[in-house]
Parts: C-alpha cells; sequence; structure tokens
C-alpha cells in the first residue's frame, strides 16, 4: 500500500473514500442523489474519460442541429464539483481497479484508494467489423468529440451516410441533413426503428424522411467502407452499389462499456450484474447506468438512470428501497416529427390491438389492451397523448371503463361517463358539424341521408359522400347509422377483409386514385384497422399494387401465399412439387430425359401428368428446389407457375398439322399465346386452352380464355370453369386471323387484372359483372382492345422473368435453407449450433 | 447459465414477416419467427392440424396462418384461434447482442401433439 502514486487523504478527513468511474450522466446523478440524503458521509472523487464537465448526452442531437450550443447542455459546471467538494479527475481514464488493494488507477499512472467504488461507464458504440472501418472520417455518435468531427466535415458540404436507422442513427442524420449535408441512411432491416416501431409508423417516418430530402435505403447491408488515402470517400453495400460520403457515422448500436468491470473480476455478463440495490458482486462496488445488468436487462435509455440513482443512494447512505427494472419510452428528437412508442407491442392471444389512422392528418395510433391494461403505446403525427398511455401503462390501471374511447386520448376518454362511449360523443356533435372533411359533409346531411333510405355505409357513401374518399370517417358515420337507425343498419358489400371497412372495388379504385404505391401506405391512407393487416389483404394488397404499378411496385415476398414465395406447389407433407413449363404442352425427348434425371436426383416420389398437359415432380425437399430448378434450367425449361395465381398453363390439341379434323395450327397458336401471357401475375389462377376444331379435345370450353378453332377463323370464349361449379364459357367474340385471337386475350386478360376481386376467378367474376359489360368494355370503343393489349405488354414486360432462374443463382437462398441444424445428443459443447 | 441456451446465430438471419427452420436431431423440427413487430417467437414446426409447416406460412399481427388450410396460430402461446382447437409447443426464445438462444431443454424434449385425422 505504499505505491508512489497513492493520492493522500487530508489528516483528520474521517470520511469514507467513494470513487467514481465516470463523469457522465449515470455517476453524476448518483452522485447528486447521495448528496442529498447525505453531503457529508463520503469524500467524493470522479474520474472521466472525457476533458470536460458534465453535459447530458441525450441533447448531442440538437447540438449537431444548431438547436442548442454545448453550454446549454452542460449539467454540472465546475462550481457544482468545487461547491460539493469533489474531485474531479477529467481526460483520464480509469484503466485498473485492483479490488484487493481496493484502489483504482488511471491511465497517467494515478492511483486512488476507495472504501466503495461506483462504476459508471456507460456504454460504447458498437462498430460494425467491415473493412474500413478505421479510416478517418468514420465517426460514431456518442460525445461531443463525435458531434465537433460531424461538424468539421458538414462545414465542406457534400455527402454524408449515416449507418443505423434507430433513433441515434436518424437523429444524426437530421442534424446533418440540418447542416446542409446530403444524407443516405442505411439501415439493415426493413422498417425503421423496428425496436420501438411497427411497421406501419415506421413507413410513416420514412416517408416523412424522404419528404425532407433525405435518402433512406432499407434492407442495406454494409460490405465496406471505402476510402482514398486513408480518408473516407463512401460506403458500398452487399448488393454492389456505392454511395459516396465525405463522413460515414456509424449509429448501429451501443453496448455495455464492462471491460474494466470484467477485468477487475467482477461478475459480468452483457453488463456488470448488479441486484436491485445496484450492488455488484463486489459489496464494495456498486455499479449504475447503462454498463451494467439488472435482471437480465440492459437499458441504453436515459429514464432507468434516475430509478436507479435514487435506489443506489438509498441503500448506500439511507434505507434500502430497490430497484425493479423500468418500463421505457422514446421519442425521436427531430423537430417536426412526432414520434412515441412504449411498453409491449407484440400483441398476442389476449392482446387486443385498437388502431386509429387519420390520413388526412398523417397520423397512426395503436394501443394494446392485456386484461384491462394498457401495455404498449405506438403514436406517429400525434403523441399529445403519449405521457397519458405511458402513465395508464407504468401504473398498470384498469381501462376497462374508458376502453371504448382509449384511441381518441385523454379528452375524450376522461371527458365524462357520457363521452366514453364513442356514440354518445357522435350524438353530442351538433347538426352543422363537419363529419366527412374529404368532401365537406355534416352531421345533418350524413342524419338526412340516412333517414332518406341510407341504410348502409355503402348507401350512405354513394348517396352523400360522407367518408367515401379516405375512409377516415367511417367510424362516425357508422356511429351516426346505429344512432339513427338501431338494429335496422344493413351490412354493405364484401369488404375485402375484417381489417377494413373498404371493398375490393373501392381499394383498387383509390390506389390508383391517391397514388398508393406500397402496402404500409395503403394501411395508412385507407385507415386500416389492423396494425399490419392479416393473412388475406396482404396478400390481395400485393397483387392490386402489382397490378395498378407495373415496373415500379416491388413485391412484398412476405405478403405472398407460400405456393407464390417457394415458387412451387407446397403438399401435406411439407414438399414440394414442381412443374417445368411445357409451351403449349409439346415437350422434347431432351426435356423429358433432364426431367427424368431431376426426378432421379432429387428422389421425386410421384411423376404425374397434370391435367393441364404438364408433368409434375413430387416430394422434393424446400433445400434441394433451387438445384433442381438450375437443373431444369439448364436443359432450356422455366418456372411452370402451377402454384400462382397467374397463367397457369394452354393446352392444346395437334390441330391442323397432324389432326384430319384440324381446321388451324392449334399447337402453334397455343404456344404463341402461353409465350404472350406466361409470368402474368392475376387475381387467380388463369387457364387457357386452344381446340383446333369444334370436336373440342383440349377442353377449351371450360377455361378461362378458350379457343375453337373453326375453318373460317377463331372463336373465343371466356369464363369456363372445371373446378366445384362447373361452368361453360360465353362466346366472347369471333375473329379471323391468330393475331386478333392473340389481341383480344391479351385485353381481356388485362380487363381481369384490373377490375377483378382478388381471388375471384373469371367464372364468378363474369357471373357478377355480366357478359355484356365484358363485351362493352372490350368492343364498344374500337380502341379499347388495342389500349388493354397494351397495357397487358407493358406489365408483362417487368413480369417475365424466370424466377427459377433467380433462385436458382442464388436470390433468397435463405428461404429454402435451415437457420442450422442442431443435434443435441452426440456433444455437449457450449456451442452445437451450426451457422 | 451458458448451456442452457443454445445460441442459433445473429437476428439478422430471420427478416422481418419471415421464419426459418431448425431442425433438431431425435427431435421436432423448430420454426423461428420474426414479426413484423421485430419480436421472434420459437414454435414447433407443426400445426395442431395436420401437421403443415408453420414456418411457410403468412404472418401477421403475432399470429401465423398455416399454409396447408389457413388455421391461425398464435406465435405467442401456440394455440389455435378462432373456432379451431389444438395447441403447437413453444420454445422460450431470447435476444441478446444480436443473437437468438433457444432454451435447450424446451428445444429437446418439444413434442409435437398427434395431428388431426
Amino acid at each position: 500500500m505504499n505505491a508512489p502514486n497513492l493520492v493522500k487523504i487530508p489528516e483528520g478527513d474521517l470520511r469514507e473514500r467513494l470513487v467514481v468511474v465516470g463523469n457522465g450522466m449515470a455517476g453524476c446523478r448518483a452522485v447528486e442523489e447521495i448528496l442529498a440524503r447525505d453531503a457529508d458521509r463520503f469524500a467524493i472523487t470522479i474520474f472521466g474519460a472525457e476533458p470536460r464537465v458534465n453535459y447530458n448526452r441525450i441533447m448531442l442531437s440538437p447540438v449537431l442541429a444548431g438547436e442548442k450550443q454545448f453550454d446549454d447542455i452542460v449539467i454540472n459546471t465546475a462550481e457544482w464539483y468545487v461547491e460539493n467538494d469533489i474531485t474531479l479527475v477529467s481526460g483520464d481514464p480509469v484503466v485498473a481497479i485492483d479490488r484487493a488493494a481496493q484502489t483504482v488507477t488511471s491511465a497517467s499512472g494515478r492511483i486512488e484508494a476507495y472504501d466503495r467504488l461506483l462504476i459508471a461507464t456507460g456504454s460504447e458504440p458498437f462498430i460494425i467489423p467491415v473493412p474500413g472501418k478505421d479510416l478517418a472520417g468514420v465517426v460514431s455518435f456518442r460525445d461531443l468529440d463525435d458531434v465537433d468531427r460531424m461538424l468539421a466535415a458538414a462545414a465542406n458540404g457534400g455527402h454524408a451516410v449515416v449507418i443505423g436507422g434507430g433513433l441515434l442513427g436518424l437523429e444524426a442524420a437530421h442534424g446533418l441533413s440540418l447542416r446542409g449535408m446530403d444524407v443516405t441512411v442505411l439501415h439493415l432491416m426493413p422498417t425503421l426503428m423496428e425496436r420501438q416501431l411497427d411497421e406501419a409508423a415506421g413507413w410513416l417516418l420514412k416517408s416523412e424522411l424522404e419528404r425532407r430530402g433525405q435518402t433512406i435505403l432499407t434492407g442495406a447491408d454494409t460490405a465496406e467502407i471505402l476510402g482514398k488515402d486513408g480518408k473516407v470517400v463512401g460506403v458500398k453495400l452487399k448488393d454492389g452499389r456505392e454511395i459516396p460520403a465525405s463522413i460515414v457515422v456509424m449509429a448501429v448500436g451501443i453496448r455495455p462499456s464492462t471491460a474494466l468491470a470484467r477485468q477487475a473480476g467482477l461478475d459480468v455478463e452483457r453488463g456488470i450484474m448488479v441486484d436491485d440495490h445496484m450492488v455488484t458482486s463486489d459489496p464494495a462496488v456498486m455499479a449504475v447506468g447503462e454498463c451494467v445488468q439488472h435482471r437480465g436487462i440492459c437499458y441504453g435509455l436515459v429514464a432507468p438512470l434516475w430509478e436507479m440513482c435514487r435506489s443506489l443512494a438509498d441503500a448506500a447512505v439511507a434505507a434500502p428501497t430497490g430497484y425493479t427494472g423500468s418500463v421505457t419510452s422514446t421519442k425521436l428528437k427531430v423537430s417536426g416529427i412526432d414520434l412515441f412508442s412504449a411498453g409491449d407491442f407484440s400483441g398476442g392471444a389476449d392482446c387486443e390491438d385498437i388502431v386509429m389512422r387519420d390520413a388526412a392528418r398523417g397520423v397512426y395510433k395503436r394501443v394494446i389492451v392485456k386484461e384491462n391494461k394498457l401495455v404498449g403505446a405506438v403514436l406517429y403525427g400525434d403523441t399529445a397523448d403519449g405521457s397519458w398511455y405511458f402513465d395508464l401503462l407504468k401504473r398498470e390501471e384498469d381501462v376497462s371503463d374508458i376502453r371504448e374511447a382509449l384511441i381518441f386520448g385523454q379528452a375524450f376518454a376522461q371527458g365524462g361517463g357520457a363521452l366514453a362511449d364513442p356514440n354518445a360523443a357522435v350524438a353530442a356533435l351538433s347538426d352543422d358539424a363537419e363529419v366527412c372533411g374529404c368532401n365537406g359533409v355534416t352531421k345533418g346531411t350524413v342524419v338526412s341521408t340516412i333517414k332518406g333510405g341510407a341504410c348502409s355505409l355503402d348507401a350512405v357513401r354513394s348517396q352523400c359522400k360522407a367518408s367515401a374518399s379516405c375512409g377516415s370517417c367511417t367510424g362516425l358515420v357508422e356511429s351516426l347509422l346505429k344512432l339513427t337507425l338501431g338494429d335496422d343498419v344493413k351490412s354493405g358489400p364484401k369488404t375485402v377483409c375484417k381489417c377494413t371497412t373498404f371493398s375490393h372495388d373501392d381499394v383498387r379504385r383509390l390506389i390508383v386514385e391517391k397514388e398508393l404505391k406500397a402496402i404500409p401506405q395503403v394501411m395508412q391512407e385507407l385507415t386500416w384497422k389492423t396494425p399490419d393487416g392479416c393473412a388475406s389483404c396482404r396478400p390481395a394488397l400485393n397483387y392490386y399494387l402489382l397490378c395498378a404499378w407495373p415496373g415500379e411496385y416491388v413485391d412484398d415476398q412476405q405478403s405472398r401465399f407460400v405456393n407464390e414465395r417457394m415458387h412451387a406447389n407446397i403438399q401435406k407433407d411439407g414438399t414440394y412439387s414442381v412443374v417445368p413449363r411445357m409451351w403449349g404442352g409439346v415437350t422434347t425427348p431432351d426435356e423429358l430425359r433432364a426431367i427424368a434425371d431431376a426426378a432421379d436426383k432429387y428422389q421425386a416420389r410421384l411423376v404425374k401428368v397434370t391435367g393441364g398437359q404438364r408433368i409434375d415432380l413430387f416430394g422434393i425437399k424446400k433445400e434441394d428446389l433451387p438445384a433442381i430448378w438450375g437443373d431444369l434450367n439448364a436443359a432450356g425449361m422455366v418456372s411452370g407457375h402451377a402454384y400462382g395465381k397467374s397463367l397457369r398453363t394452354v393446352k392444346t390439341c395437334v390441330g391442323s398439322e397432324w389432326c384430319r379434323f384440324g381446321t388451324q395450327d392449334s399447337t402453334g397458336l397455343g404456344i404463341k399465346a402461353e409465350q404472350m401471357t406466361w409470368g402474368s401475375w392475376m387475381p387467380h389462377k388463369f387457364k387457357i386452352a386452344v381446340s383446333g376444331c369444334p370436336r373440342n379435345c383440349a377442353e377449351a370450353t371450360i377455361k378461362d380464355f378458350g379457343v375453337i378453332c373453326v375453318d373460317s377463323g377463331y372463336e373465343l370464349h371466356v369464363g369456363g370453369n372445371g373446378g366445384i361449379h362447373v361452368r361453360a364459357t360465353d362466346l366472347l367474340s369471333k375473329v379471323t386471323t391468330e393475331q386478333e385471337a392473340l389481341d383480344v386475350c391479351a385485353a381481356f386478360i388485362q380487363l381481369y387484372r384490373e377490375q377483378a376481386w382478388y381471388l375471384e376467378r373469371t367464372a364468378p367474376w363474369i357471373e357478377r359483372v355480366g357478359l355484356d359489360y365484358v363485351k362493352a368494355q372490350l368492343f364498344d370503343d374500337p380502341e379499347a382492345v388495342a389500349k388493354l393489349a397494351e397495357r397487358f405488354h407493358y406489365s408483362q414486360q417487368f413480369m417475365q422473368d424466370d424466377p427459377w432462374a433467380r433462385r436458382a443463382a442464388g436470390e433468397d437462398a435463405e428461404l429454402h435453407q435451415h437457420l442450422a441444424e442442431f443435434r443435441p445428443f452426440p456433444t455437449m459443447q457450449m456451442k452445437e449450433a451450426a451457422e | 447459465m451458458i448451456g442452457d441456451w443454445i445460441d442459433i446465430g445473429p437476428t439478422t438471419q430471420i427478416s422481418p414477416g419471415n421464419a426459418r427452420t431448425l431442425p433438431v436431431q431425435g427431435g421436432e423440427e423448430i420454426a423461428i419467427f420474426h414479426t413484423l413487430d421485430n419480436q421472434f417467437y420459437a414454435l414447433v414446426n407443426k400445426c395442431p392440424h395436420k401437421h403443415g409447416p408453420l414456418s411457410q406460412g403468412i404472418v401477421h399481427g403475432n399470429v401465423v396462418t398455416c399454409p396447408l388450410h389457413s388455421w391461425n396460430i398464435s406465435l405467442k402461446t401456440g394455440e389455435a384461434l378462432g373456432d379451431d382447437k389444438g395447441c403447437v409447443p413453444t420454445i422460450p426464445i431470447r435476444e441478446d447482442a444480436g443473437r437468438l438462444y433457444l432454451k435447450r431443454d424446451a428445444l429437446v424434449s418439444a413434442k409435437a401433439p398427434e395431428a388431426a385425422v
């Protein structure tokens, strides 16, 4: 104990020596709490790594954005340390703890003895281990030095890249953007701030940031940071894209700073392990803040600090109270964007989601109720009630009395007993109150429309236009129907699903009218009642968007039924069947040999000829699909789309080339039709057949589009079905040339694609709209066939891209691979899972 | 304790809205789901109805719709929702520093119920 550098305690000072490692928000707050309880208990020394006094780290974002200066965010001035008799050792971090001797050693060699030690080392930014991470110009966003580096870069303008679309990354991006830089945010996940936001709110945030001029790339995986002469010049993504940058901010996350505690032999898992009184595995050593792990949780937000420091001080100098963990909430500090999230929004069987969307105001609100208690909330656009929800959540208050009006916020829910019932609130509105802002319809008008005979939502919409545009006042109109008619309200046409009040036709129309181009956007603008839809509406919306915006809309794999996602048909045992395309049902010995080889190689358990004149290989494992497709591709075959809501097959007979009765080249026309239509996504599956004479060997009169060749030309039939309800086709028209037959085929398919409801075959569609309607759409305007066919061909240029070839080349490989394999028995190693 | 939890790799291996599978030698194949709300769940990869591979279903909220007959299964409890009855075992899963861990004993002992006939 006679080390030369040991700092001597003034003689006569009998106070216990408290040494604090870390001059940040946690360390200083803990000291303040201790001083407030017993100012004379300890002789206090604080070590800080940064060469400055304690400041409010969470306010670095406004400093970067130019909204605040450093002086504005200082919490404890130099005078505070003096007044409280605290020794501050700044710019000299502690590098070692000797628990046996009860001393700490700083980088400069200063040794300080302690009776109680408090570790408050906080956290450190996580740096993704990519090439170029150490280049000059690659910074994190953790302290004032980082901010200074960013400001220096911003002074020269140019491009900035922020890696990480979480809270910190977006605040950095906002600051750099305000400082005049051209900012690109790279985020690995598809949703910004996915820890705090659901898909719907994440989408709203992304659109707003893009509107402000930032470029947001989601699903962006950084491969490398590019440099020149030791300085950063850009970022390269794994998909090959390169983004120029004179500064790269790494903000992918933080991890507890535990090296010092670990080296001192304290119990450390992810963070330094502490009990409810913030005491570590050594009773003389306490720890607090982002460096600790309490009851299995490491916090990365500021709010839990206050509670931790309170319980630490209570235990250290007064009566122990104990810390039991924190419920945290998040707000994004980007001016003009209101965003709040708290609690658990993962839902559950016993949880109930209450969603309110106001498309006109850009508001999305979602609260989650479980066992009559609020357990989570996500608010975007209007966060006024955030603190109220957070309070209800923390107090675990029973909300059953205000449940109905909860989503409308505090003013409404607590506005008195009568108002807690939304119907009562609507009843209280005056007659001249505007119900529908889009169409300027008052409550009085809606009520008189209902009294005039409109007894369904749809009737109200068509007669007075209330809720017919954005739909955000649908709830109000429904309340008025209920108030006016009681139980006599009639339900309208079938809605897409329970997630919405809109019908298929309305959704399709509004997607085009309002230029909606993404699933979360449709859900927001059309005020979906669920956060991310269901297994019925997601595939429907995906198809409607794909149809409305060819070449522009990016197909959403998560909204595809398994067969369309896997490009094969799932069977009852979970294996798949594979059907290669055979144009018009014609094949060759070489193709058959390749199919036979593939059947052997991948152990197909059944080889079956299908009703559509194709060969189906059964029992193929999902892991083997890309390989079998590669083999079939190599023999010249592409996906047969036997799995899709798309063109399935064109069935043909041999026609005039071989058959003594044949009148036209039905096989040739079938091949041309299939080459024109393959790959097109449709509301439902679509089958074509071409028969060479009225004997109709290709069974064209039970297909969606059937051609019967006759001596004088081609009879075109539509709307046939051989399924549960057999329906023979209707004759649509008769043409004289192959080209005309193909043009009408393309036009009819496009009409069906643009107008039918998702999962509606042509047969029920034609029954619903009538053959005359279809004829009128196609033939009243002499240009109609050409225009429809043109739209079909335009769309086809994006669709006719063999999905098998892309998968065989490695695209979406994770859909076909197991995550890992677990062998529990042969070995007992710590980590058996192979990646 | 280390050893009670099996490291199955980084969270980024499963994109939101998707599921991946983990065969267990001598046991049941496990489906690990990543919801659009960024939660992770692990269930035996067999629908309680006819053993359809749940990992291949459409995920919405914290529910997966089985690809075979569209039963809706809660990812949290493994129970069939609505009027359907049945339950598939869930495996405790936890996320730590960007990696996923499954509870070893649950993983080894999980057993799918008999399929309905």
